[in-house]
């Protein structure tokens, strides 16, 4: 019962390069197996965290994620609990802190760099911006720790306690430790990548835009505020995005200013804790529960950085298509 | 109507240099960090410092000798692992992949690169260090790779997609098969960047902390066991300038110092290989 298809000749083989394709097949398979690793290896990640809190997950529930109780050592009367709120509200607080100090200092940088400087000045300067961004985490946390640590507490706090402390969160003693310096050390850490983002963003500004502001009489800020920036606008609040997943997951600097203390404290000049940074500080010594809670604090930055990381490429993505005409 | 005109003058000469201000804030952060370091570890930079193994506390002096060499070998390792995967992973992502599994494995690689490390190193201590029943020298370089990895595979990506495309279609051609064209003529051409990208990943593990303080803690002696935990730059600098001693601190800053001059030679020597402006890996 031959059917019509299967009466149709064999199709020939190509005579030349038939085993030339054959490698073909095996260098294609060779690199899609290294490809699909790095897919194997981010699943992993996410099973590994999920299975390893386990047993903070079963016994807390979702209230781990409300709760503000944080007590490792059980006694009698107040038996081990774990909650992610003092950490949950201490990586916001800081990363905050750290935007709005680095958005406009980053931004006006950028415009800087992009608009005003001649381009020779423009490229050196954006080198060295972007080595900032390769100098290690453990650097700034040691430079903060014994000089903007210090600054912080003999001159800077007390300065704004003196104008501003009737305000509750300008209250309460000055450590030097605390909220506040880590949000000071975490600005400098993401200003390299607002800088950085920003700045392509609105080079890929086309240039008639410019020019036909300039041409209609606004001076050189006006064609930038009114021209070029809303066309760049997607492209610096992705740079935004950039810097707030790195600011919410940076973990040495922080951990080393923070101060160390797992309750939600009003005051910014108080002491803290940020869920990157009572992972560092707690999982070596942690057993069980404790060591179950800190690995799902893990699962929980894992999520709120994948969030605003995938935010951010978005945005860039948008925008540089949008800005730069390429499909 | 001049009044109008001298005030948006105003502004314009105002906001234009706010914003030049601006960049040089930014930039003498960095010539800061610098002078604080070179001016603090300057002063116990010394060859007993490099050759010297570290003292107990309270005791003065010693040196790092044996986290210089822990982490050339943590290092090493997680490069041995990620830069071919990586590479391998770049080709496939430049050269074979279709539409929706190149989204898949791109996106994947970007979610990765983006992992803040302490997770990374939460992960790494799940798999190893459980599996191992201690801390070791190949977990931590299995933490660093897992961070390598994605970074070399998209930056290779990038510079395979600036090899112009009559090159490839010259390579078919002439009779090359596809893989004889990436062999022979694509991956050489894009050879420089590619090397800009692996040096740059490299430099930004080397000064990696948070993956390593589960996974390798550091140890006093020589030792050079893949199987034992090593000591390694920067665990070294954060446990010292976090200890409650003054030899600590100054050992803390000249280890600073010596990472932060490593760090920064791999970047501008990556730099001068390829004169063309990179931007952070993102």
């Amino acid at each position: 019962m031959a059917t019509p298809t299967a009466a149709l000749p064999e199709v020939r083989k190509r005579p030349v390069a038939g085993h030339l394709s054959g490698g073909d097949g095996v260098a294609r398979a060779l690199t899609l197996f290294f490809a699909l690793l790095i897919l194997v290896v981010t699943v992993l990640l996410v099973v590994q965290l999920w299975n390893n809190s386990e047993l903070t997950r079963a016994k807390f529930g979702l209230g781990f994620l409300t709760s503000a109780v944080w007590n490792q050592n059980s006694t009698p009367s107040r038996p081990e609990e774990y909650g992610a709120l003092p950490f949950i509200y201490g990586t916001c607080v800081t990363a905050f802190l750290a935007l709005l100090i680095s958005v406009p200092l980053g931004v006006g940088a950028a415009i800087y760099l992009a608009e005003l400087a001649p381009p020779k000045i423009s490229n050196g300067l954006t080198f060295m911006i972007e080595l900032l961004a390769a100098v290690p985490s453990v650097i700034f946390g040691l430079i903060a720790i014994f000089s903007v640590v210090p600054i912080m507490r003999t001159t800077v706090e007390p300065f704004i306690k003196k104008g501003l402390g009737f305000l509750p969160i300008f209250s309460g003693p000055t450590y030097g430790f605390g909220y506040l310096t880590a949000g000071l050390v975490l600005s400098i850490m993401t200003l390299p990548y607002i800088i950085s983002v920003s700045r392509e963003a609105i080079l890929s500004v086309p240039r008639e835009q410019r020019e036909a502001a300039l041409a209609l009489g606004a001076t050189q800020w006006e064609s930038t505020w009114d021209a070029v920036l809303p066309f760049a606008k997607l492209g610096i609040i992705g740079s935004v995005f950039l810097a707030l997943a790195r600011a919410l997951g940076e973990t040495m600097a922080v951990t080393m200013v923070i101060g160390n203390d797992p309750k939600i404290n009003t005051s910014l000049f108080s002491q803290g804790y940020t869920l990157a940074s009572v992972i560092a500080n707690e999982f070596p010594e942690a057993v069980k529960l404790h060591s179950a809670a800190l690995v799902e604090l893990a699962l929980v930055l894992f999520a709120l950085t994948m969030a605003v990381n995938a935010m951010a490429q978005l945005m860039i993505v948008l925008t540089t298509q949008k800005g730069s005409g390429k499909g | 109507m001049t009044s109008r005109n001298s005030r948006r003058n105003a502004l314009n000469n105002v906001m234009m240099s706010a914003t030049a201000v601006c960049a040089v804030v930014a930039v003498s952060t960095l010539f800061m960090v610098l002078g604080y370091l070179v001016y603090n570890g300057g002063k116990s930079l010394n060859l007993q410092f490099f050759t010297n193994l570290p003292v107990g506390q309270g005791e003065e002096g010693g040196g790092i000798a044996n986290a210089i060499t822990g982490s050339a070998e943590i290092v090493s390792l997680a490069s041995i692992f990620g830069l071919p995967i990586g590479f391998l992973a770049g080709v496939y992502l430049s050269e074979f992949s279709g539409k929706t599994l190149g989204f898949l494995i791109r996106y994947t690689a970007d979610l990765l690169n983006g992992v803040p490390s302490i997770v990374i190193g939460i992960f790494a201590w799940t798999v190893l260090v459980v599996s191992m029943h201690g801390y070791s020298a190949i977990a931590a370089g299995f933490a660093l790779s897992l961070m390598l990895i994605p970074i070399t595979a998209r930056s290779t990506e990038q510079f395979l997609q600036e090899v112009p495309r009559t090159m490839r279609e010259g390579a078919l051609a002439l009779g090359a098969s596809k893989w004889r064209a990436i062999a022979t003529v694509i991956v050489p051409a894009g050879r420089k960047g590619i090397m800009t990208g692996m040096i740059l990943g490299v430099a930004r593990i080397s000064g990696e902390t948070a993956p390593l303080i589960f996974t390798s803690p550091g140890q006093q002696f020589w030792n050079a066991s893949l199987l034992q935990p090593q000591s390694s730059l920067p665990v070294v600098i954060y446990t010292y300038a976090t200890a409650p001693s003054d030899n600590a601190h100054q050992q803390a800053w000249a280890a600073g110092l010596v990472l932060l001059g490593l760090v920064l030679v791999a970047n501008i020597s990556a730099r001068l290989i390829v004169s063309r402006g990179m931007s952070i890996p993102k």
